[in-house]
């Protein structure tokens, strides 16, 4: 037998992607139940799915420091590492939170929901997958599962139409970009093989082979031009202009608990990859530096510049979140030249989980039957009427916007001061501007829900839906602790830092 | 050391924030109020009691009363450190005292949704003794910001006329300021290889090895101006009138009286001794500005018709008198800002404070509809003559030192200047009196004689009585006997700018 291939066989270590087969399992787990089971207790898998997440996210933390830690397996394709075990559990906790707004919008709709639950658990494992992917082979696969998953779920609510556009937005963006991406992988793999230039190799779909190739060749044309065609790949999946352009539209029409994941989920897997990126392409960084610098100024302006328009909260949550990519971009950039900037990233991803899911899963229970149509003028009397949901929204809008003391202001701070190390005053210039013109819609929003009331507004527009529902106790308290972990990060951030600083070894 | 069982310091920021929290989980209305008082009176009890101690305190770099607590950014150089010097005590009294008054006014005021009242209310006093008992720059700033949110929100819900527009406009121009200020001092942080907030560090660290003269510049007018927009330098003041014309009573009493000096005490607790060079540059940019401040809001001032906005706007002129003394760059000059800033603290409270009770009695803030009040309500009238004497700057009054020491020391810049800060002194006294005869004498007109008839006008009650009096001891105490604060804001100045740059800072 070729020898290769034995090598190959024995790294398949199927222990080391054991949370991952977990969440595949658990996802075909959902569906067989679904037939078992009599059609009334359906509702009872989405438990079901909760219990099996929590259950790997134990798992996930009782072997955190796994024995493949700073290991490749399978032939090189995975790389594991302490940031990708991070990520393992930021996305186990996405996926959690996004099946509980998931339980909470399909109450409201008439439609088929197990398959829901399990293709978001799919998606997640991709995305798992995605941030320890070593080799261009893994890194696509992942990233299409992930793309493919998103294709139906965006589109999920097919009674709305909305959403049937939303998808059809999403599937046509997405396909360019995957044809980009894959477009700049073939022109890295072929000028690697080339065999006229040093270095030159045939394993170059592999991170660290590419990565030792580009250290030899520096300024090589064909390489640089593949360079860019892969960070534009990423740089859609985070959403950075100029590939913002199918956010608007994308995050209004699908579902909401499908836009937090896109939100949440799909931009920290975006950036969980650039992260990778930014070191392998590392000896090119004359050429990433300056693009993402282009890149984060542009995302910051238009993202914020966007969002100062929007009415439908949906729609405000996508463009804002463009100008967040922005800033995290600016971290990026930073851990380049100080390496205490690749922590404020990881940190400022977790700032921005708990903020966003506490202001979608007050937009999820606020929902009407028509889930595109979330306005802000929806919000007027909400701190009246229902006080805890108000002082939800109010914190984790507070946290995104970067109000001290909530934590979203440590997270900015972490990025500010490492991008003033590395020099970047004039890329720090564009993030206070965009900061301070964050604060405007922010609170416009905030404005709405405290200091509006409802009745001077039912004279002009008698079609505000009346919020009547009653607060799930478990997804209430369940919205409180992530506000007061919004409060808590602001203050007293030792433990996560610690966390955080183990990282990177 | 001073051997105090507990840390009273901490204590001074700690309890109103955990009224604040009691309160807002839903307590009655009668219990609420009874925390609020606690939470209100032990901050400023606990200031007037370090006030009295401060001098035999034992102290270590000019501060007193000093405590470290870490909260886990310690590797960032970032620490609670807590204790009070020279400059920021005054300040720190000037917290306790006028957060009191303002806590007692809003306790009696029977403000709609009163608890949500009283825990912003609670949440910004803590935020302000914060402010001045923090020597870590880090959470000097946090603690700003702290009080600044709740500003924002009790403009919006309980605000007056156009309450939703001055809200926003305050925040984005308030989030502007306290963005550029955050951006210098982490340059500052950066610049200085220190790595930490620590104030005390940061100076020693600055004293050995000072900034090259550029970056001195370029760092100052960026606190310049952040510290200026908080502090509503002219022309970046539009906020103020408008937001303090719409503000409840007890918030704009914090935020014009307290919470604003948080830019002037940064520009004189570290911007002037750690970048000494940078003012050099910025001299006469910054003096324009304050003239500017001085004389054309002083003008604008005399044309208004509407009480609330006259306080407003004199209250951002006077900012510029402030602002003069720090462009003046001396002991003295620094000395006359923290004295001025006390007295101006506690007269623009005073001030908005009986523009509420005059409202309550004649249902307009028009200057033009009111007159004779005096003889229905011989207190309210002498309170506010009381507190626009000392608003001008009479002899007797806090407000007189602070003026007299700044224009000694803006001599030496240049006379011309100094003839122009006096000039503002006629214009305030020419809006202020103005004032007082419009609403206090002469002829009541036909429309207000209508509303006395409709609703019997009472005189100054208690519950508007007691705040006031709190506010105009602490005016008369500190303007007969200036040297309980000046003596050690002396020895501390000394101490901080030391001669030799304060000498060559003025050509």
């Amino acid at each position: 037998m070729n020898p290769d291939l034995i090598r190959i066989a024995q790294s398949n270590q199927w222990f080391a992607i054991f949370p991952e087969i977990q969440l595949g399992c658990l996802a075909l787990a959902l569906l067989i139940v679904e037939m078992i089971l009599p059609k009334k207790e359906h509702e009872s898998i989405s438990y079901l799915s909760i219990a099996g997440q929590l259950g790997i996210l134990v798992g996930v933390l009782i072997n955190y420091r796994t024995v493949f830690l700073g290991e490749t397996t399978f032939g090189g394709m995975l790389q594991h590492s302490a940031s990708g075990q991070f990520m393992r559990v930021f996305f186990i906790l996405t996926s959690i939170f996004v099946t509980l707004l998931g339980m909470v919008a399909f109450k409201k709709q008439k439609l088929p929901r197990v398959e829901f639950f399990h293709i978001v658990l799919v998606v997640t494992a991709a995305m798992m997958l995605l941030a320890q992917s070593n080799h261009f082979v893994m890194f696509f696969v992942a990233l299409e599962t992930v793309t493919v998953g998103f294709y139906i779920l965006v589109g999920y609510f097919r009674n709305n139409p909305l959403s049937l556009e939303a998808g059809l937005k999403y599937l046509i963006t997405g396909a360019l970009s995957s044809a980009i991406l894959l477009f700049g992988i073939v022109l890295l793999y072929g000028v690697a093989g080339d065999k006229t230039l040093p270095g030159h190799t045939s394993a170059s779909l592999n991170f660290s082979a590419l990565s030792d190739f580009l250290a030899a060749n520096p300024g090589n044309f064909l390489a640089s031009v593949g360079i860019v065609f892969v960070i534009s790949g990423v740089a859609f999946k985070i959403g950075a202009v100029p590939f913002q352009i199918w956010i608007p539209d994308v995050y209004q029409g699908a579902p909401t608990p499908v836009t937090a994941f896109l939100a949440v989920g799909s931009k920290a897997a975006g950036f969980a990859v650039l992260m990778i990126f930014a070191q392998v392409f590392v000896a090119y960084r004359g050429l990433v530096e300056p693009l993402l610098a282009v890149l984060a100024a542009a995302t910051i302006i238009l993202g914020n510049l966007g969002a100062l328009t929007q009415h439908n909260v949906k729609r405000l949550m996508g463009l804002s979140g463009v100008s967040h990519a922005g800033y995290l971009m600016l971290g990026v950039i930073a851990s380049y030249h100080v390496p205490q900037a690749a922590d404020a990233v990881y940190f400022y991803l977790v700032v921005y989980l708990c903020a966003s899911f506490a202001v979608f899963g007050v937009m999820t229970h606020l929902a009407g039957e028509n889930d595109a149509d979330q306005e802000i003028e929806h919000y007027a009397d909400l701190a009246r009427e229902k006080p805890v949901l108000g002082a939800i929204l109010a914190i984790g809008l507070g946290s995104l916007a970067g109000i001290p003391p909530l934590a979203g202001f440590i997270g900015k701070l972490f990025i500010f001061i490492p991008a003033y190390k590395a020099g970047l005053y004039w890329l720090l210039a564009v993030a206070i501007v965009g900061v301070v013109l964050s604060i405007y819609y922010y609170f416009g929003w905030i404005k709405a829900a405290y200091f509006t009331s409802r009745t001077t507004k039912l004279e002009v527009e008698a079609a505000i839906p009346p919020m009547h529902h009653e607060i799930n106790p478990a997804f209430g308290s369940v919205l409180v602790v992530l506000a007061l972990f919004s409060v808590l990060l602001g203050v007293y951030q030792a433990p996560l830092m610690a966390w955080i600083a183990t990282l990177h070894y | 050391m001073t051997h105090l069982p507990f840390d009273l310091l901490f204590l001074s920021i700690a309890t109103p924030l955990a009224a604040a929290l009691v309160i807002a989980l839903g307590l009655p209305k009668q219990w609420a109020t009874k925390i609020a008082y606690i939470g209100f009176s032990l901050p400023a009890l606990i200031a007037v009691y370090l006030w009295m101690q401060f001098s035999a305190a034992h102290q270590v770099d000019t501060y007193a009363f000093k405590n470290v607590y870490d909260t886990g950014l310690s590797s960032l150089g970032i620490k609670l450190t807590l204790g009070l010097n020279g400059i920021s005590l005054p300040l720190f009294v000037l917290a306790g005292l006028v957060g009191l008054a303002a806590g007692l006014y809003a306790i009696q005021s029977g403000a709609e949704r009163l608890n949500l009242y009283l825990t912003l209310l609670l949440v910004m006093q803590g935020g302000l003794m914060g402010v001045f008992a923090s020597v870590d720059v880090f959470y000097f700033y946090f603690f700003h910001e702290l009080a600044l949110i709740p500003t924002f929100i009790m403009v919006g819900i309980w605000g007056g006329r156009d309450r939703s527009y001055a809200a926003m406009k305050m925040t984005i121009y308030l989030t502007l300021g306290a963005m550029l200020s955050l951006i210098g001092l982490i340059a500052i942080y950066v610049k200085s290889g220190a790595e930490t907030f620590d104030l005390i560090t940061l100076r020693h660290e600055l004293l050995a090895n000072p900034l090259p003269a550029f970056a001195q510049k370029n760092i100052f007018g960026l606190l310049m101006f952040g510290f200026g927009i908080l502090v509503s330098l002219w022309p970046l003041h539009t906020w103020a009138p408008v937001g303090y014309g719409a503000a409840p009573t007890s918030a704009a009493m914090l935020h014009a009286g307290v919470l604003k000096k948080f830019g002037l005490y940064g520009l004189i607790q570290i911007v002037l001794p750690l970048l000494p060079l940078g003012i050099g540059s910025w001299t006469w940019v910054l003096t324009a500005l304050a003239l500017g401040n001085v004389l054309i809001i002083g003008l604008v001032t005399i044309a208004q018709r509407d009480l609330k906005q006259m306080v407003g706007y004199s209250s951002v002129m006077h900012m510029g008198y402030a602002f003069l003394g720090v462009a003046a760059f001396s002991i003295m000059g620094a000395g006359g800002v923290v004295l001025m800033m006390v007295a101006h603290g506690f007269s623009v409270a005073l001030l908005f404070l009986l523009s509420t009770s005059i409202y309550h009695r004649t249902q307009t803030f028009d200057l033009g509809q009111m007159g004779g009040l005096a003889q229905k309500t011989p207190v309210l009238a002498a309170f506010f003559v009381a507190a626009t004497f000392a608003s001008i700057g009479l002899p007797g009054f806090a407000n007189f030192w602070g003026e007299l020491a700044i224009f000694v020391s803006l001599w030496k810049l240049s006379p011309w200047v100094t003839a122009g800060a006096v000039a503002g002194v006629i214009i305030s006294a020419i809006y202020g009196l103005r004032a007082a005869a419009n609403i206090f004498f002469g002829q009541p007109t036909t429309e207000f004689a209508r509303i006395a008839e409709q609703k019997p006008i009472v005189d100054l009650r208690w519950s508007e009585k007691l705040p006031a009096l709190v506010l105009l001891i602490a005016l008369l105490f500190v303007g007969f006997w200036p040297k309980s604060i000046s003596t050690p804001l002396n020895a501390a100045l000394q101490t901080i700018y030391p001669a030799a740059t304060s000498a060559v800072a003025v050509k």
